[in-house]
């Protein structure tokens, strides 16, 4: 693996453009700053074209022949298919708003991680083949022949656009760059160009029980391990059924919360609000990916992964599905699933079953967020909450992009932290970095594969630093968030430029604080971590704790 | 200066000044009837069908995903509460669609939330390297400015295009002029119109990270509405042609009823035909979007999706592992951890 400059190297960052106008500029590939080709073991699984051995490190990329007519056939094709990329293409006046809003661009300075020249890669081939003006002008019309050097900048570039939509925010006119993103990484995939992280992932997620390539019986012991931790650490088994039919809810997860460390700790809350609810709610072996890797390869990849949502959710017969903490899984739900799968007239608009509470929000993809479900579990006065239990964790919160920008969840996962932790344990972090204008992770969208560590380094600098700002000044020491990327990324990445930080999801809080009647004296979290006024006696024990 | 910046900066300026000297042969030539007449028409002809044929092709294209930019707490629990803003921001219906467009198209909302983003890094502690955002308006403002005395100063030209001048041109050239210094009474629109373009032209060039990106797309319509401002206060302030000769020719056109009064300077003709200019560029250029953003997909559409179906009139099957493949796959290893099977 390539050498990680160290924080002070990395943040000394050039915001000037090279001297060469940016057409005769190629990217230089450059170690941890680009993602692994995709094996075609993968492609193959999943009937992807032109599956073969390449590198990125290559001089031949070993297109194939006729890769340039499939590429603007599949533009032509797309030109006519999303009214966001003919629109796009066309109505940038390039007044440079987006530029500093990328963190790409932020942590690198390189001018083509600004999204509004990120588009041009593409719009520069869009005028060459389809307009006149491109056609007669070529270069003075801002075109430019599509060549393989061409497409190893898309490569390149495409890659290093998170999909966080940061700069549709800013932009005027709502070009959103996740969409044009999306369509330049479908045309990549059209002539065989694949990232491994992703591919893998969406390869493993199609054929098994998710991400990591698990198999049911692993997975049930993964989540049984779980609920004996559970009891372990509160006296209470946790039951967990699985794919039993007739549930009234079906429950789906990104795996990040059952295969890594933190993610695994917001699963054992998870378990733990179930039980104290009595909810009587099943998992899926099957549908047991609530992260979809497959959108970030294309459209259809996307809807060939979420089609087992609601196939599972049929099958089991379940009323409706209650999802997980995770950022694009949300996107996903929310703005495509019941277009690209619905509708799903099969299952019943959801009812809280604690406290009737009717979410007429989702009466049309029949599915709860998590965070929505508990918030009003709270609000009802349903759960009994110490939240003296995370007297040790004072946090701020990450907005997690697509949960933000594609969705709108702000403030039910803040009404849950307030609840749980002691007053004054909450600290946001300044006003330009939350919410609608938050930072990416640095990792979303695929990135998180290990060769590309650098250039996850950089594009999540801004988050860390904001992160670093509340450390600094007040003291925090946990970053909670609603993302099992997230949760997977942050640990490395606050490890290098906050160190001392721990990630922390929102059920897991949840789990610390909630009190059941039949518990036993809870002396750490869920973490075995000794609670505030607890930390003697777990010396005293001697201490097997980390 | 690089090649780029060269050919995309001094190709459009060498071709706005070409614009400005054929006007003025032609005016040498006596070919007022082609520059006054049949110039304008054909710019207005091809403005409007160019503009509609633009915004047909786009339209179109479906818009298969309805994928609006959530800048705000969307709809949720009974008791979180939105306010106006909140709801303008992420529009949960039609009505709050209308008040987003207006606010994007009437104020320019999304450009107001600019920020600028700095990196210190101190000399003696380049490990405490720090973001800073700050808002920063000026973009915003000279946009605004740009935009809105352009209006301004369209909307004040109708008073050649009609008999008796509008009472609402009059309220405007009264407001505009209310700075009565000179006379004539100088027109502040026209004033700030080309300090807003110098600024935006100056920012361009000045910024490196701007003169990188920059296209002779953009360059010329900031050169040609620039000469468009000069020339029509050349022309009001300093070589006076015959307004009431104008005034004639204006509303021949607009009554289809054509005349060349005599006597109109050569300065009039420069200006007329940097406009239908602009109006002919106008359609298959950048400049469109100002039909362009209300088609926007992020901005024009509520966020509704998770209680009304969005329809992709493109939607096809997929092939998509089915669960019968799974358990196939796993039966007898789920049987074994006593999982339920579909078939035993």
């Amino acid at each position: 693996m390539a050498k990680i400059p160290t924080p002070e190297e990395l943040s000394n960052i050039s915001f000037q453009p090279p001297a060469k106008g940016w057409m005769d500029t190629k990217p230089e590939f450059k170690e941890g700053c680009y993602c692994n080709a995709a094996s075609p073991k993968w492609l193959e699984w999943l009937d992807y074209p032109y599956p073969r051995n390449w590198s990125v490190r290559d001089e031949d990329w070993k297109l194939p022949a006729n890769w340039k007519e499939i590429l603007l056939e599949g533009f032509d094709e797309r030109l006519g298919r999303f009214r966001t990329l003919k629109l796009f293409m066309d109505i940038c006046v390039r007044c440079g708003a987006c530029a500093d809003k990328c963190q790409f661009f932020i942590g690198s300075g390189d001018p083509k991680n600004m999204p509004v020249l990120r588009a041009e890669l593409m719009r520069s081939i869009y005028r060459r083949y389809f307009t006149t003006a491109g056609k007669v002008l070529g270069k003075l019309a801002g075109a430019r022949p599509l060549t393989e050097d061409v497409i190893k900048e898309w490569y390149y570039y495409l890659y290093q656009c998170s999909e966080c939509r940061r700069c549709s925010v800013f932009c005027p006119y709502g070009i959103d760059m996740a969409d044009l993103t999306i369509l330049g990484r479908e045309l990549l995939s059209s002539i065989g160009l694949n990232i491994e992280w992703t591919m893998a992932s969406v390869g493993s997620c199609y054929e098994t029980v998710g991400h990591i390539g698990a198999t049911p019986q692993a997975y049930k012991d993964m989540i049984d391990f779980f609920a004996e931790e559970n009891e372990r650490v509160t006296g209470v088994y946790t039951n967990v059924t699985y794919n039993r039919k007739g549930a009234e809810i079906l429950f789906i997860v990104p795996s990040g919360d059952y295969f890594a460390d933190p993610g695994t700790f917001n699963y054992m809350g998870y378990l733990l609000l179930f039980e104290y609810l009595g909810l009587d709610y099943t998992i899926s072996t099957y549908a047991a990916e609530g992260g979809n890797f497959g959108y970030f390869m294309s459209h259809e990849m996307g809807k060939r992964l979420n089609a087992k949502f609601y196939e599972e959710a049929k099958r089991l017969g379940v009323k409706w599905i209650l999802g997980g903490e995770c950022g694009h899984m949300w996107r996903v739900c929310n703005q495509y699933m019941s277009t690209w799968n619905g509708p799903a007239d099969f299952l019943e608009e959801p009812v809280s079953p604690i406290t009737g509470t009717k979410f007429e929000n989702a009466k049309n993809h029949k599915m709860v967020h998590i965070s929505e479900f508990t918030a009003d579990l709270i609000k009802h006065g349903k759960l009994k909450l110490d939240p003296s239990r995370n007297a040790h964790i004072k946090l701020t919160y990450h907005d997690s992009c697509n949960p933000s920008r594609a969705m709108g969840l702000f403030e039910e996962p803040r009404y849950i932290i307030r609840n749980v932790v002691p007053e004054g344990n909450f600290i946001e972090m300044p006003s330009n970095t939350i919410r609608e204008k938050t930072f990416c992770c640095g990792s979303g969208s695929g990135f998180n594969g290990d060769e590309y560590l650098e250039m996850r380094f950089r594009g999540g600098f801004p988050r860390a630093n904001a992160v670093r700002y509340v450390r600094d000044k007040y003291g925090v020491n946990h970053l909670a968030c609603i993302c099992a990327i997230d949760r997977a990324v942050f640990p490395p990445l606050l490890d290098y430029w906050v160190p001392g930080m721990d990630v922390i999801g929102i059920s897991e809080m949840v789990g610390n604080a909630l009190v059941f009647p039949n518990e036993i004296e809870r002396t750490t979290d869920l973490r075995d971590r000794p609670l505030v006024g607890c930390e003697e006696a777990e010396e005293e024990e001697g201490g097997e704790i980390e | 200066m690089t090649d780029f910046f060269k050919l995309h900066f001094f190709i459009p300026l060498g071709i706005v000044l070409a614009l400005i000297i054929i006007p003025y042969v032609g005016y040498m030539a006596n070919q007022q009837l082609v520059l006054g007449v049949v110039i304008p028409y054909l710019a207005v002809l091809i403005f409007l069908e160019g503009l509609i044929y633009r915004v047909i092709k786009w339209a179109r294209s479906p818009v298969p995903f309805r994928i609006p930019t959530t800048c705000a707490q969307n709809r949720s629990l009974p008791w979180i509460k939105k306010s106006i803003g909140e709801k303008l921001d992420n529009p949960e219906t039609t009505l709050q669609v209308i008040g987003r467009m207006a606010l994007e198209v009437l104020f320019f909302r999304s450009l107001f939330r600019n920020l600028t983003t700095k990196l210190r890094r101190p000399a003696d502690h380049p490990e405490d390297a720090k973001l800073y955002y700050w808002s920063y308006k000026w973009l915003w403002l000279g946009a605004i400015a740009f935009h809105y005395t352009f209006l301004i100063v369209l909307l004040r030209h109708l008073r050649f295009f009609t008999e008796t001048t509008p009472g609402f041109v009059q309220t405007i050239e009264h407001v505009d002029g209310w700075f009565q210094i000179f006379q004539p009474t100088v027109y502040l629109t026209g004033i700030i119109l080309l300090a807003a373009l110098t600024y935006l032209l100056l920012r361009r060039v000045y910024n490196p990270n701007m003169r990188y990106i920059s296209l002779a797309s953009d360059y010329f319509p900031l050169f040609l509405i620039m000469a468009i401002g000069t020339t029509g206060i050349l022309m009001r302030y300093f070589f006076k042609v015959d307004i009431t000769a104008v005034k004639q020719l204006a509303l021949g056109l607009v009554t289809f009823k054509p005349t060349v009064p005599a006597g109109i300077g050569v300065i009039f003709y420069i200006h007329l035909f940097l406009v239908s200019v602009l109006f002919m560029y106008f359609p298959f250029s950048k400049l469109l979007h100002m039909a362009g953003v209300f088609l926007s997909p992020t901005r024009n559409l509520a966020n509704n999706n998770r209680w009304v179906r969005h329809i992709n009139p493109w939607n096809y099957p997929v092939k998509f592992h089915p669960y019968i493949e799974h358990e196939n796959k796993y039966r007898q290893a789920m049987k074994e951890v006593g999982l339920p099977v579909e078939k035993e």
